[in-house]
Order: structure tokens, then sequence, then C-alpha cells
């Protein structure tokens, strides 16, 4: 009974989303046009290399590291939610919430999930046409346990994301104006988490430092995996501390929102 | 940020209008009537001070990953295509003085449009008897985005010392006005893909999509071919905008041809955008009647 109400979430969100297809179609479309423009760039930067490599990435290695950062991102990337959330607090929308028996956590988290199925679905025509075009450069998984790890790795990535998202969203309980702040991590998130290019053509002491970080793991760390960049035996301990940032993250949302509560409570009464 | 409440956007931006001087000249009308929209900006800023820096914070964050970027990149080679490091950070400093000067002056207003439209407050606005386009460009100034063209202006100073060049002053002075010119371009652009929103409701996407491409802008011309370089070339010139005018300064042009080509095709944009504007108020004016 109790997990059926949310499958009812699930359900309503995917609904809810249908309607945005076309925008979503869209979004997809557009985001190829920068992307062929990062791709344009390594090329000729390529071109220029007596050697064939930057780091220790070769041509096909670079160009599918941004394809599969692509793939990632539209299965796991936080786009409205956070937004969604700042307003249901700031307009009062979450009183509601502590009426009724439903866990205002878990409700978001089925609404994203719901967002991004349908997401990825609408993005698959142009994302696959996309990559038929370049499959000369795309380079898969080296074999199914990799494939699987990979798989494990996005479903971690995306509570990562969530979580995240959700917890600085909470902000709204103090500040006015979260959007700044959530550019600011967001710019934070798109160096560090392996968006802008892979960390480990970094100089080694900074991607060394990044590794105590959670940000690898929220792009960085699943796109390695696929690229059969993650040595077999390294892979179980990496998926392991990828678990422990989500447990990490998971109890910080906890703490912030029972906190945020408290406030809120304070102001209503 | 502390409590305040966010100003609808309407009440604010009305202008007194015994401020405005009639005169019977209309350009000094226009001028005295942008300057009163100016002051009006001003005070609705400082109405939100922390919110105004964070704003500012945000673009240069954004701005110095750009720099990283290309920081990284150029860790790895020295040269992509013929461009060097300090080359492509003068780019990346000229993109970001456009794209700034810009939302200083017109994305506000723009993406705007469609929810005028969709509220139908641009009734209101066509009343006023003032120029319509005037009135939907200029209403509202984004005064930070003067503070982040200014950061980009230092950064494209550094870069040239770096370069140990010094250009002339003729060059300096093309380079303003190619700055101009590119900002007219997207300015042109942007009005003809806002005035879509009087024929589907779907054009504030539309809107921001073109402002991603503001993206490819800051990359270096020499790296792309094919059917994409002579889109963003000759459709979209986002290959144009701000390389030509850092080539100008770096003694980097080809030939004057681009500068040619660049020009042409701003007066082409700029007249298409009047004709689009038209026709979108004509088909909004008959709609209503």
């Amino acid at each position: 009974m109790s997990m059926s109400k949310y499958w009812h979430v699930l359900n309503i969100g995917l609904q809810n989303t249908l309607v945005y297809r076309l925008n979503f179609l869209f979004r997809a479309t557009f985001g190829l046009i920068p992307l062929t423009a990062t791709i344009f760039v390594w090329r000729t930067i390529y071109a220029g290399k007596a050697d064939g490599r930057v780091g220790s990435y070769e041509l096909a290695q670079m160009v599918s590291y941004y394809l599969v950062v692509t793939i990632v991102d539209a299965l796991t990337a936080v786009t409205e939610d956070d937004w969604q959330i700042a307003a249901d607090i700031k307009d009062g929308n979450i009183s509601q919430f502590l009426l009724k028996p439903m866990d205002y956590l878990t409700y978001r988290l089925c609404l994203f999930g719901a967002g991004r199925l349908v997401y990825a679905v609408v993005a698959l025509v142009p994302t696959v046409a996309f990559l038929w075009l370049l499959r000369a450069d795309f380079v898969l998984p080296p074999d199914a346990t990799t494939a699987g790890w990979f798989v494990v790795s996005v479903g971690l990535t995306a509570l990562l994301q969530f979580l995240m998202s959700f917890t600085l969203a909470l902000l709204a309980f103090w500040v006015l104006e979260v959007a700044t702040f959530i550019f600011i991590a967001f710019a934070f998130e798109y160096l560090a988490g392996g968006h802008l290019f892979p960390l480990d053509i970094l100089p080694p002491a900074v991607a060394a430092l990044l590794d105590y970080t959670p940000f690898p793991y929220l792009t960085y760390f699943p796109v390695s995996i696929w690229l059969g960049r993650v040595p077999a035996d390294a892979l179980p301990h990496g998926v392991l501390v990828q678990l422990l940032w989500v447990v990490a993250a998971y109890a910080l949302a906890r703490l912030v929102w029972s906190r945020g509560i408290r406030k809120y409570s304070a102001v209503g009464g | 940020m502390n409590g305040e409440r966010q100003i609808p956007n309407g009440e604010s931006s009305a202008v007194p209008r015994s401020e405005i001087p009639h005169s019977p000249f209309p350009i000094r009308h226009y001028l005295a009537l942008y300057a009163a929209l100016w002051r009006n900006s001003v005070i609705r800023e400082l109405g939100f001070k922390v919110n105004f820096l964070m704003w500012i914070v945000v673009e240069a964050l954004w701005f110095a990953l750009q720099l990283t970027f290309i920081g990284v990149l150029y860790l790895h080679t020295d040269h992509i295509g013929t461009w060097t490091k300090w080359q492509v950070v003068a780019l990346i400093g000229t993109s970001h003085l456009i794209q700034q000067l810009f939302t200083a002056l017109f994305l506000t207003n723009l993406t705007a449009l469609s929810e005028h439209i969709r509220t139908g407050k641009l009734d209101f606005m066509l009343l006023l008897p003032v120029n319509s386009r005037f009135l939907i460009s200029f209403r509202q100034v984004d005064l930070g985005g003067f503070v982040n063209a200014a950061s980009a202006l230092c950064v494209i100073g550094y870069a040239l010392q770096r370069l140990g060049h010094a250009p002339g002053l003729a060059q300096f002075a093309g380079f303003a006005v190619l700055v101009v010119v590119g900002i007219l371009i997207h300015y042109s652009l942007m009005l003809m893909l806002s005035a879509t929103s009087f024929w589907t409701v779907r054009a504030q996407g539309i809107v921001w999509g073109y402002y991603n491409l503001f993206n490819i802008a800051r990359l270096p011309d020499e790296a792309f071919r094919g059917p994409f370089k002579a889109v963003f070339t000759f459709v979209l010139p986002m290959l144009l905008v701000s390389n030509v005018p850092v080539k100008l300064l770096v003694d980097k042009l080809g030939s004057p041809l681009e500068i040619l080509l660049l020009v042409t095709l701003a007066a082409l944009i700029c007249v298409a955008s009047e004709i689009v504007w038209r026709t979108a108020l004509k088909r909004y004016t008959s709609a209503s009647s």
C-alpha cells in the first residue's frame, strides 16, 4: 500500500512531463550543436599532435568521452526539479505534504524519475542519429560486465545528482532567491564533474584533489567506466565510494529538510 | 536574498510622463526617454543590491570556467589550427564582451516579449505614443552586464600584453565598431526569434536555444569545416561575430573581405529583422480586431 501511492505519483509525473515532449526534443537537438563544436575543436587539436594523443586519450576515446557524457546527462541531469522545489517552498505548496502521509523527498524523487524517463525516450532519436553519424569514433564498453557496472554507476549518479540538487533547493527555506546559488553550484559541477573535459587531463595534483570530493562521481566516473578506463579490480571499490557519497548526500538532505521544516513551521504559526 | 520581494515586472518601469520633455526633434525625445528608462533600471537594481552582486559573481565564474577550459587545452597543445593560447584568450574575452553588452542592453527585453504577448500587456505598450520596436527593445537595462563587460575588457587587455602586441589606433577603432556590429547581429536575430511568439507560445524556448549558440562564438573559426561552418558563418554568423574583431586586433585577418562579409551580413540581418517585426506586428493587430 505505502509503495503504491508513489507508483501513482510516478504515473502522474509521466503524464505531466509528456506534455513537454516537444520542448525536450528541442532541448536535446539544440544541445547537439555545442557538442558538435567541442568535437570540432578536439579534432583540430589532435590534427596538430604528432603522437595522436592528449594525456592518455586517443581521438576516438576523447570524442566518445563527450558522447557518453551526453548519454549520462540525458539519463541523470536535474533540469527543472530544483526550481520547482524552491518554488514549492516559496509559494507554501509544501504545507500540504506536512499533512498528507506522503514524504516530500520520495515524492520529488518519483517526479524526477518520471521526468528523466520521458526525456531519455524523447532524446533517444536525435542522440542515436548523432551517434550513428560519429560511429567511426564511438567506443563501446569493452565487455558485458563493464556495461553492467556502468548501469549501476549511472543509477547512483542519478541519485547523487538528485539529492545534491534537492538539498541546494532547500536553501529556499532561508533565502528568497536561490537561483544564483544553483548557478554557482552548477558551474563547479560543470568543471569538477568532468563535463567540460575528462578530469585526468588536468595536472595530476588537481585531479587527485578532486578525488576527495563527490564531484567526479556526478559524471566523470560512470563515463570512465564505459570507456574501459577504470581497471576491473578498482571497479567495486569505486562504485562503493560512489554509494557512500549517495548515502552521505541522503543524510544531508534529510537533515537540511528537517531543519528547514522547523524554520518553515515557525513562520507559519 | 534578504527578505525583499521581487517587484512585478510592469509597475516599476512605468515612466512618469511629466519627466519626458516634448521636443520637436524625435531623436532628442527618444534620448530623453531612454535616459528615463535607464534611471528606472538603476533604481530597480538598487533595491536588490545583494542579488545584483551575486549575479555578477555567477557570470564571472562562468567566464573563469571558459578560460580554465582553454588553459587546460593548452596544457596539452600549443596551437589550435594557427591560434595560439593568448589569441584564443582574447577571442573568449571578446565573445564575453559582446555577449555581456548584449545582455545588458537587450536580453531581458527580448525574452520578455512572449510574456507581454501572452498576458496582453503588449496592447498597452502599443498604445503609448512611442515607436513600438524602441519600447520592446530598450525597456530595461541590466547593469550587471556592464560590470561583466569591463572584466572582459581586462582579459582582452591582458591577453594583448602577453602576446606582446600593441595594436594601432585604427585597429582599436575598427575593433570597437565590429563589436557594435556583433551586438547588432545578435539583437536582430534574437528579435526575429522573439517575434515568432506572435505565432507560437513556444518562442521563449527558441530564444533561449539561440542564446546557447553564443557558446560557439568563442571558439576559433579554423576548427570548423563542412556544412556546420557554412551555416554558422553565412546563416547565423556565430563564427564571424567575435572571430573577425579579434583577428583585426591581433593582425590575423586572412583578407579584409572577412570584415566586408560581417558588415554585409549584419546589414542584411537588420533589414530582415525590421521586415519580420512589421509583419508580425501587423498580424497581431489584425488578429485581435
